[in-house]
């Protein structure tokens, strides 16, 4: 529902611009700590950016640089996440990962690797050897020359992580404002005031948490930005659920100096996916799927999991990774502005969120941001959708199975469509309960999902067949 | 709703389709005790539920009917039997032995039988499983998901789409559209031919459909709602279609999920269950029938089918039809053939219920098939077909109590 603009009610401590996956944890982050917060989102719902597609791998940041600042962030990120998933009610798939090495080249660098992993504080990996790499994964191809394990890579979930964490904030007083653009805006050497597309609104700091548009807030607000991002796009392969016992780990490729490579996992839905590609592109908006990337990307597959051949694919996507000309994360306070940038979170966002928020919020300290943490805050439950752990269907008082594929029933739908983190599109409401995502691809459900939907989201499935 | 289940039946159907329907009818006409169908839906039926158009029903009630009033006749007839029909009931797993798991609004639970049916139907093959690239916007649909929505729901989901493929299918959408009072922008086939047979093929014109064959869609485009199509033509020839919709139509598979994930085999050719001459499944408790058998019959083939898999199922209960082993493979040579069903046979002196064999070609074929029984050639006929067509091949070509491997194979050339 497209409000038109007015002045925004309140004065918050913290403008937190940009509801991806880093926009929700510093929300969390910060109101926590105590601060009165507003997080400001352009499209209709959360997760509309960067944070749309991604591997929904929780990196150890093992491969990471050694003292980047984004090596930092996974780590407490990551140490985070293991502390509260199973407050929140979020998934965690211990699958564990294997670096293989496929060439003479890439073989050769394993042991810089290995030592890397160990200089990121992530010790309990042992080289293995092209058989034990194949005990392993029995399905892995031909040409495996050596690998390594690393336990502690895990999938999650990478849609209801953030869900929780922005929830977690809504819960304990947080303000979120969807489909609202920050249009421009000043500093008076106390107060921010913010122009948006739903009016004005004034907080003490505001941090840019734009993803993709992080440059352009910063030329929009402080005048001038430190990096520009070039958006790199990965596209992915989602196979049917079968294909998930082809393999047990994330399969790594030893990574290049450009991409972590074709990475071959499972997802917290039960399926598989391959991907995802590197493309550079200026495109800030569209992550286009190019079938032959697409055939190619099954032909690696393939390669890396022959059986894959014979599997059906469920689902195409791609997403953009918010890069800039720096590898780094580009993160500043601005101290004599009251603003953080939070930019170029390029392909780590999902692990280190937590840990970032809480290195911005360390940040905002250093310039005289102080509440009183909250005694007690509550701590909501996300409805669980990983296929690894008990599902709505299973259980009494359900209103009965809608998307056959995934088995989304009734109430799961009622649920992603009301209270305080409501879906507003179709895309919100896949991601928050998978209905559509499966196999058929809404061949079965779509008729009764447009009939429960009617008149809920922005842009309905369809109108009344006589509204001509 | 769970509550009133029975936790037993002589035979459960899973699937309330034309096939699953017309079994259950069978059975208790044969004297079953318990026949119980099972379907997720909220309305029994299966796929004719929505398709609006004709016609249905010439085989079964001997008249001209369209697809939900169609339906609505194979239930009445079936609960009129004595079959208990129970919609808003998912079966989940197979279990060896016909143990079965059942979700519903109550939640999940187990129910037996001695036989189970399995009459699951077949979908249309998805954008994602073609490939097609571009983005992801609202309004790309197969046609059922489209006939769905304007017969079950009266809704429209878009105003001026584009239709791929041109299978019978693809020419209910058109029709659907037309009850929609909306003429699609292009109809859109990769082939040099339109795949349905006349007289279907006359109907873009009749609509005033632009057809273009030798075409495909590289890229959807749009980020919200569909607002056009990237088009290549066969010579390389690109262009840009604007539409508010991708109907993305046939391509049909099997809704096989239930069998893949249970211990029954599977034929990756038709991508359904692996079935004898009385739609036995290769646990001898299950049996399968209608569409789940293979990619595409009309509603009446299915109908038919159930009917005389059903028929099987009675004499089995009644030990008419002993358990044995499945004794004959048929295997098919070369990549023109691309399935054949039964793909077994059961040395049983029973009659078959199935009495042909059914087969589809992958390409435009003219010449001859040849069925060799160890190496042995048994049968030489002619054949000229064109792929998604049926055709039929007598299971008593393979000479009575044979063992051992069958091949069949096709050779190009004069018919
Ligand atoms: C292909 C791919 C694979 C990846 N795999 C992994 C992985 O396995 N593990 C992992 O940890 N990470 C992974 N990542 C990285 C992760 O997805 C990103 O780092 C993360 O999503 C970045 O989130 P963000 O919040 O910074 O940006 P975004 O998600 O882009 O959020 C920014 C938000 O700001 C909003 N916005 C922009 N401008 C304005 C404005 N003017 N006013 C209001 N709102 C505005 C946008 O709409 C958007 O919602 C992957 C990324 C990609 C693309
Ligand atoms: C879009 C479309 C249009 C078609 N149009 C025509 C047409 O115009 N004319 C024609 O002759 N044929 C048409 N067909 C072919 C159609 O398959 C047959 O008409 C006929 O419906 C096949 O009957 P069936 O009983 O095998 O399967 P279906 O009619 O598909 O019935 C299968 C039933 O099983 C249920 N089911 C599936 N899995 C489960 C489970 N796990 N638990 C419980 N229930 C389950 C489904 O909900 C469904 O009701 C069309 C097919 C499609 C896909």
């Amino acid at each position: 529902m497209p409000a038109a603009p007015s002045a925004l009610q309140g004065s918050f401590d913290v403008a937190v611009i940009g509801a991806g996956v880093i926009g929700c944890a510093i929300a969390r982050r910060f109101t926590l700590e105590g601060a009165r917060v507003a997080v400001i989102e352009k499209a209709p719902d959360i997760l509309d950016g960067a944070s749309k597609g991604n591997s929904a791998i929780l990196h150890t940041g093992f491969d990471a640089p050694p003292g980047a600042l984004e090596t930092a962030c996974i780590a407490e990120g990551y140490a985070e996440y293991l502390e509260i998933h199973d407050k929140l009610g979020l998934p965690l798939i211990r699958a564990g990962a294997l670096v293989v090495a496929w060439t003479e080249e890439e073989e050769a660098l394993l042991p810089a690797l290995i030592q890397q992993a160990r200089d990121n504080g992530v010790a309990d990996i042992a080289p293995l050897s092209a058989a034990e790499t194949r005990a392993l994964e029995p399905g892995l191809g031909a040409g495996v020359r050596a690998g390594f394990r690393v336990p502690r890579e895990y999938l999650i979930d990478p849609w209801s992580a953030p869900h929780a964490y922005l929830l977690q904030a809504l819960a304990n007083g947080a303000t979120l404002l969807r489909g609202c653009e920050v249009t421009g805006g000043g500093f008076d050497g106390a107060m921010w005031r913010l122009e948006t597309t739903r009016g004005p609104l004034s907080a003490g700091i505001v941090i840019n948490a734009a993803g993709l548009y992080g440059d352009r807030i910063d030329a929009r607000l402080i005048g001038h930005s430190d990096f520009t991002i070039r958006p790199r796009k990965g596209q992915f392969i989602v196979y049917d659920k079968p294909a998930a016992a082809l393999a047990t780990h994330i399969l790594l490729p030893v990574p290049s100096k450009i991409t972590k490579g074709i990475v071959v996992c499972r997802t917290a839905f039960g399926n598989l996916i391959v991907g995802p590609t590197a493309e550079d592109q200026d495109d800030r908006e569209t992550a286009a799927l190019v079938p032959e990337t697409l055939a190619a990307l099954r032909a690696r597959g393939e390669e890396i999991l022959p059986a894959l051949a014979g599997q059906d694919v469920t689902a195409i996507y791609a997403g953009l990774r918010p890069a800039s000309e720096f590898k780094d994360y580009q993160i500043r306070a601005h101290a004599g502005l009251n603003y953080v940038t939070v930019g170029a979170i390029r392909s780590t966002g999902l692990s280190s969120a937590l840990g970032t928020a809480r290195h911005v919020h360390r940040l905002c300290a250093e310039f005289g941001h102080q509440r009183t943490p909250l005694g007690a805050p509550v701590w909501p439950q996300v409805t669980g959708i990983s296929e690894y752990a008990r599902r709505d269907w299973q259980c009494p008082g359900n209103g009965g199975i809608v998307c056959h594929c995934e088995r989304v029933t009734r109430r799961e739908i009622e649920a992603a469509l009301s209270g305080p983190l409501a879906a507003q599109s179709l895309a919100g409401l896949k991601r928050r309960t998978r209905v559509t995502m499966g196999r058929c691809q809404g061949f079965y459900c779509s008729a009764a999902l447009a009939a429960l939907t009617k008149g809920r989201l922005t842009q309905p499935m369809a109108e009344a067949e006589d509204d001509r | 709703m769970t509550g009133d289940l029975p936790g037993f039946a002589d035979v459960v159907i899973v699937g309330a389709g034309p096939a699953g329907l017309a079994a259950a009818a069978e059975l208790k006409a044969r004297g079953v005790g318990s026949v119980l169908v099972l379907e997720r839906e909220a309305q029994a039926g299966g796929i004719p539920r929505h398709c609006g158009h004709s016609p249905f029903g010439m085989r079964e009630f001997h008249r001209l009917l369209r697809g939900p009033a169609y339906a609505a006749r194979l239930l009445a007839r079936a609960q009129a039997a004595g079959a208990l029909v129970k919609t808003g009931v998912t079966v989940t797993a197979l279990h060896p032995g016909s143990g079965l798991s059942v979700a519903s609004a109550g939640g999940l639970r187990q129910i037996t039988a001695r036989r189970v049916l399995l009459c699951t139907g077949v979908r249309e093959s998805t954008r994602a499983a073609r490939l097609i690239g571009g983005t992801k916007p609202g309004g790309v649909l197969s046609t059922g998901a489209l006939q769905g929505m304007v017969h079950l729901q009266a809704l429209r989901p878009f105003r001026n789409p584009v239709v791929l493929g041109t299978e019978l299918v693809s020419f209910s959408a058109l029709l659907t559209c037309r009850h929609l009072g909306i003429r699609p922008a292009a109809m859109i086939e990769p082939g040099p031919r339109v795949t349905a047979r006349r007289p279907a093929g006359l109907l873009p014109r009749l609509q005033g459909v632009p057809l273009l064959r030798n075409t495909s869609i590289t890229a959807i485009e749009g980020r919200d709602r569909v607002t056009g199509v990237s088009l290549q033509t066969a010579d390389g020839a690109r262009r840009r279609l604007a539409c508010d919709g991708v109907i993305v139509t046939g391509g049909f598979r099997p809704e096989a999920a239930l069998v893949r994930d249970s211990h029954l085999t599977m034929d990756p050719a038709t991508g359904g269950p692996v079935v004898d001459q009385f739609g036995r499944c290769s646990d001898p408790a299950y049996f399968a029938a209608g569409n789940l058998l293979r990619p595409v019959e009309t509603a009446g083939w299915s109908w038919n089918e159930g009917r005389i898999i059903g028929r099987a199922i009675a004499e089995s209960l009644g030990d008419e039809v002993p358990d044995f082993a499945q004794n004959m493979k048929i295997e098919l040579q070369g990549d023109v053939l691309k399935y054949i069903l039964p793909q077994t046979l059961s040395a049983c002196p029973a009659p078959a219920a199935l009495r042909h064999f059914q087969l589809r070609v992958t390409r435009p074929a003219r010449g001859r098939l040849i069925l060799r029984v160890n190496g042995e050639v048994v049968l030489s006929r002619a054949l000229s077909a064109l792929p998604e067509r049926r055709i039929t091949l007598p299971l008593n070509a393979l000479p009575a109590g044979a063992e051992g491997v069958a091949e069949l194979s096709f050779e190009d050339g004069p018919a």
